[in-house]
């Protein structure tokens, strides 16, 4: 609640003094509710992929027969290539299975 | 910058964290984007109205689509929200803020954002838009963000020319390349750093800006307070937001964001055969040319007779010379009517009062620009969902 308040006040204070003074903005989120669904090696993926994104980034990439395991297999393998993600090699294959199972 | 272990622990707290405020997910309903998997919540965030949520760790906001037919510029409130790092600066304080200048110029500066709102202001009328704009339309389809028409918007923005800072500081012989580095940052030490970079001549050509001001407001947080890069014609991923710290280099930059993400073919219509990879490519610069028809909606029922179609069309800074509607699927068109100029970086309306029969009518809107570039009236493709930019088909009933 405090946040929100300095916000409002923040911007309440912006249009009284215009450009002059700026106060500082103390910005919150709202409560992040993505989860991943329930499977076979959840608790693999959520300690792996939830430090640096929520689950939704999963959830709302296209489905079809394209998108199966040589594309999770791509994915995990890019998180872990270009963005070094430190997944310990025996939890590769758990997180491919489990996204090619349940998206 | 954490450490495995840390980055666990942080993976487990981030609820609690988020929990102990007072504000909610605030799922209000949810939308369905015209392609397979595409039903997104509508969000509530601070600074924001309802937007369609894409992600929620980095937040990614899409703009309603029905925004785009209240006006050619698109409110503070209903602006796209696109970030690639989950380590955002949600608390900034704009009296501390400071921009570092550094690198291949002849006096380093460092500037407070009261030094820079000191300098002569200039305003540019712009639109933004997210290089994977569009992306879920692709087919086949591709990897990242499953975006609809929404990534896209038209703001004042009001700042100072890139090039009076940069005189400032005084560029030296050599430089080739200007980078831009921002306060949000990657979640791990591991995760390359968001850092652009745009040629010498580029950053010094007068109207890439860096603007504090967003339609005649501060910037929305999630927009880049305080300061953020303007680019105009060129897609969002140059436009740096939260930006603090600039270098000139004396050679091409490589960092993972230029030399390996963001890059279309190399080939005249920088496309490839569909589901192909290009054998070369080069960093996405800028947009292609659009247009909309934002009063109608696919699968939209009206009455017979005379009714007015209206939208936007814009382009990578040629300006819009022509805008054509046909009712008929694309074998004959009509001129529709120009709105008011607000620039060549900027959304133009248009507008056409037309008579439709009764029965079904595929609805085409497609714009020239002033280099006579044209849409294509069937989607080019490359691998990343770049750059789309097919004539648009709004199917509606007369009854």
């Amino acid at each position: 609640m405090r946040h929100r308040i300095l916000l409002a006040l923040a911007s309440v204070i912006g249009f009284g003094l215009a450009a002059a003074q700026a106060a500082p903005v103390s910005y919150t989120l709202p409560e992040e509710t993505a989860a991943f669904k329930p499977g076979a090696n959840l608790e693999v993926v959520q300690n792996n992929c939830t430090a640096c994104h929520s689950a939704d980034y999963v959830k709302t990439q296209p489905h079809g027969e394209k998108f199966k395991k040589d594309f999770w297999t791509a994915e995990v393998t890019k998180m872990i290539k270009v963005y070094g993600a430190p997944i310990e090699d025996a939890d590769v294959g758990k997180i491919v299975d489990y996204l090619t199972a349940n998206y | 910058m954490l450490d495995r272990r840390e980055l666990m622990m942080r993976a487990g707290t981030a609820v609690l964290v988020t929990g102990l405020g007072s504000a909610r997910a605030l799922a209000l309903d949810s939308v369905t984007l015209p392609f397979d998997n595409g039903e997104r919540p509508l969000v509530r965030y601070p600074q924001k109205r309802p937007m369609i949520g894409l992600t929620q760790r980095p937040p990614q906001l899409e703009t309603p689509f029905a925004i785009f037919n209240d006006g050619a510029i698109t409110p503070n409130n209903a602006f796209f929200v696109r970030y690639h790092l989950a380590d955002v600066p949600y608390n900034v304080d704009p009296d501390k803020f400071t921009l570092e200048v550094k690198g291949k110029v002849d006096r380093p500066l460092k500037l407070s954002l009261k030094d820079i709102k000191k300098l002569k202001a200039v305003e540019l009328v712009a639109v933004n838009q997210c290089s994977g704009n569009s992306r879920g339309f692709f087919n086949p389809r591709v990897a990242g963000g499953q975006l609809g028409n929404g990534a896209m918007g038209n703001a004042r923005w009001r700042g100072v020319p890139l090039k009076a800072v940069l005189d400032m500081a005084g560029v030296q012989q050599g430089a080739r390349q200007v980078t831009f580095n921002g306060m949000d940052g990657p979640v791990s030490d591991k995760t390359p750093d968001f850092v652009k970079a745009l040629d010498i001549d580029h950053a010094r050509d007068g109207e890439v800006m860096l603007a504090y001001g967003m339609n005649g407001d501060d910037l929305p947080l999630l927009n880049g307070f305080p300061l953020r890069l303007v680019v105009p014609g060129y897609y969002g991923t140059y436009w740096v937001k939260h930006l603090n710290e600039i270098a000139v280099i004396d050679n091409v930059f490589d960092g993972f964001w230029m030399k390996s993400a963001y890059r279309i073919p190399d080939t005249p219509n920088n496309s490839v055969e569909p589901g192909t990879a290009p054998k070369a490519t080069i960093p996405i610069n800028r947009f292609t040319v659009r247009s909309f028809i934002t009063n109608v909606t696919d699968g939209a029922k009206l009455k017979p007779g005379n009714t007015t179609l209206k939208g936007i069309a814009f382009d990578g800074g040629k300006g819009i010379k022509e805008v054509a509607v046909s009712i008929d699927g694309g074998k004959t068109w009509m001129p529709a009517r120009l709105g008011r100029d607000l620039g060549k970086y900027s959304f133009r309306e248009w507008k056409l009062r037309l008579k439709l029969a009764a029965g079904a009518h595929e609805l085409k809107v497609r714009a020239t620009n002033n280099a006579g570039d044209v849409q294509p009236m069937t989607p080019l493709w490359n691998p990343a969902g770049y750059l789309r930019n097919v004539v648009e088909t709004v199917r509606v009933t007369a009854a």
